[in-house]
């Protein structure tokens, strides 16, 4: 667990950017927050810079659109998903699981890798 | 339809075929592309590439994987020399005939080269990974002196590479200000004061006259000026042409590019074109722009295809051009369509920190935006570009 920020430093729309052993981005979609890995699986530009909207960040090099739900990308250039992370809120302050959190997409990824 | 023959391999070329099997396409999927290399990226070669920070495997625009999944086939290292609409088909410069319902044109650019640089050793344009490694391997051994000819996106990004080789770089324009016609001179401005301020010497509103050389390796660039820069390295990034040769003949419209509707398509309802190779008319601007963005050969092929696929012009063309530029460590990043007249409103940060997010105005509605490193807000201002009207229609 990482302490990320109080609750009002991050208002909805806004995102902030912690290191752990990987960059991680962490974002306020409109009252939700939601944590992926900051570096785009494209190349390498960092996601916490991206657009945010709905709860979508969109890649500010190449425009990859991901999912911030399930880190999945929504549309090319990226093709693989990025790495969600489990966010918490505790006494007004936003904690976010440094251990990625697997997801139904990626998931159904992982198994096809298995299988393959 | 069911063969498609997609001529290029590149960025246009690989988005192209992605599009095609991502929007139902099961037929024969036919890949021409005189590059002997699977699609890889062009950007970095200028910037880490040149630097020497990132390698070959890293410009690969996809893995293994997704290139075995468009289950096309690749005729790498084959030069596309005809298109034969009478009899359906593309002939190689092999004598290979491709039978196709369809063609997708993606031959993008070349370089210009420098007059009188023929045979002359050490001279240098960068466009493929191959200008890229030859370029990179006299750039690290011994400690040449470079001149750089023309201060566009591509001539500033190997000025910055250089000086970050630690080389004694200098750039030479022709126009007093570069890029003023692009971004307008305040902006303008902000980007050529970049050279200095790094160490890089400039010789701007300076023609070159002669390239010198010496036992067929070059010494120096002589100016109009009369100056005479030593050189050992000379690295022109003087523009580019589009790869339309192999299509005279065809019928096509050209006109610095292969002219097509609003929606990527040419005078042929069964050939679309797309990137840098493309002329596309913009029902919003009332004429044809070609775009020599990273931005545009990704995401055209996506309307080109379906309008392909279709038979018919369902969708346009509309997003706004879009590109980004690395150099001495700031990110540049532009949008839109803008005159140099347009109002210049810095809307965050400052010129002088070199970061900052600038709105191009005109009849007070924002139609660009410029940022130096400021993504965020470089994303956010995007989007609220206001679609340009029809000259006509706003005089
Ligand atoms: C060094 C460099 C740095 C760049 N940096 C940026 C940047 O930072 N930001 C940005 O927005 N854009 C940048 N660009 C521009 C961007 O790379 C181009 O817009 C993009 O590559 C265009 O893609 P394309 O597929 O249309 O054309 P190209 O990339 O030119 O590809 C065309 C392909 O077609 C092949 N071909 C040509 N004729 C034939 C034929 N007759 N038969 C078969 N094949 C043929 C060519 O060999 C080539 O492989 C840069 C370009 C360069 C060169
Ligand atoms: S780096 Fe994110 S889409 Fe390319």
């Amino acid at each position: 667990m990482f302490a990320v920020c109080r609750t009002e430093e991050l208002p909805p729309g806004e995102s902030a950017r912690v290191v752990a052993d990987v960059p991680i981005a962490v974002f306020n979609a409109d009252g939700e927050y939601y944590a992926v890995d900051d570096t785009c699986t494209h190349q390498d530009a960092s996601l916490s810079e991206g657009f945010l909207e709905g709860c979508f960040v969109e890649c500010p090099l190449h425009a990859a659109f991901f999912d911030l739900r399930t880190g999945m990308p929504t549309c090319l250039p990226a093709k693989r998903p990025v790495r969600t992370h489990a966010v918490t809120v505790d006494n007004g302050v936003i904690y976010v699981d440094v251990t990625p959190r697997r997801t139904a997409g990626q998931d159904a990824a992982l198994e096809q890798e298995s299988v393959a | 339809m069911r063969t498609i023959t997609v001529v290029g391999g590149s960025l246009g070329g690989y988005s192209a075929a992605q599009q095609l099997r991502a929007q139902g396409f099961d037929g024969r999927l036919v890949v021409v592309g005189t590059e002997v290399h699977l699609p890889y990226d062009r950007p970095p070669l200028s910037k880490d590439f040149l630097k020497g920070q990132i390698g070959t495997a890293d410009l690969a625009l996809g893995e293994q994987q997704d290139f075995d999944e468009l289950e096309a086939e690749w005729r790498l290292g084959e030069f596309a020399a005809r298109l034969r609409p009478a009899d359906a088909g593309i002939e190689l410069y092999s004598g290979e005939q491709i039978g196709t319902d369809g063609v997708v044109i993606a031959t993008g650019a070349s370089t210009r080269v420098l007059p009188g640089s023929a045979g002359v050793g050490g001279v240098h344009t960068l466009r493929t990974l191959e200008d890229a490694q030859a370029l990179r391997e006299e750039l690290t051994t011994g400690r040449p002196n470079v001149v750089v000819i023309g201060a566009g996106f591509i001539g500033a990004e190997v000025a910055s590479s250089c000086a970050a080789l630690g080389l004694d770089v200098t750039i030479v324009e022709a126009a007093e200000l570069p890029l003023a016609r692009v971004l307008g001179t305040r902006l303008a401005s902000a980007c050529a004061a970049l050279h200095s301020e790094h160490g890089v010497a400039v010789r701007f509103g300076a023609g070159v006259e002669e390239l010198r050389s010496a036992a067929g390796h070059v010494v120096g660039v002589r100016l109009a000026t009369g100056e005479e820069l030593p050189a050992d390295v000379v690295v022109a990034g003087i523009g580019v042409q589009p790869n339309t040769g192999w299509l005279s003949g065809s019928g096509l419209s050209l006109h610095d590019g292969v002219l097509c509707d609003s929606g990527g398509v040419t005078d042929l309802s069964n050939v679309v074109a797309v990137g840098d190779v493309a002329r596309v008319f913009r029902p919003d601007l009332g004429r044809n722009v070609r775009t020599e963005h990273w931005a545009t050969a990704n995401g055209q092929p996506r309307i080109a295809v379906r309008n392909l696929l279709d038979g018919i012009t369902n969708e346009q063309h509309t997003d706004m051009p879009y590109f980004w530029s690395d150099q001495y460590g700031v990110r540049i990043q532009f949008a839109g369509f803008v005159h140099p007249e347009d109002d210049v409103r810095i809307i965050d940060g400052d010129i002088e920190d070199r970061c900052f997010l600038a709105q191009y105005e005109r009849d007070g509605r924002p139609v660009g935006v410029l940022a130096f490193n400021h993504p965020r807000g470089f994303g956010r201002a995007r989007r609220q570009l206001s679609r340009p009207t029809l000259d006509v229609a706003t005089s």
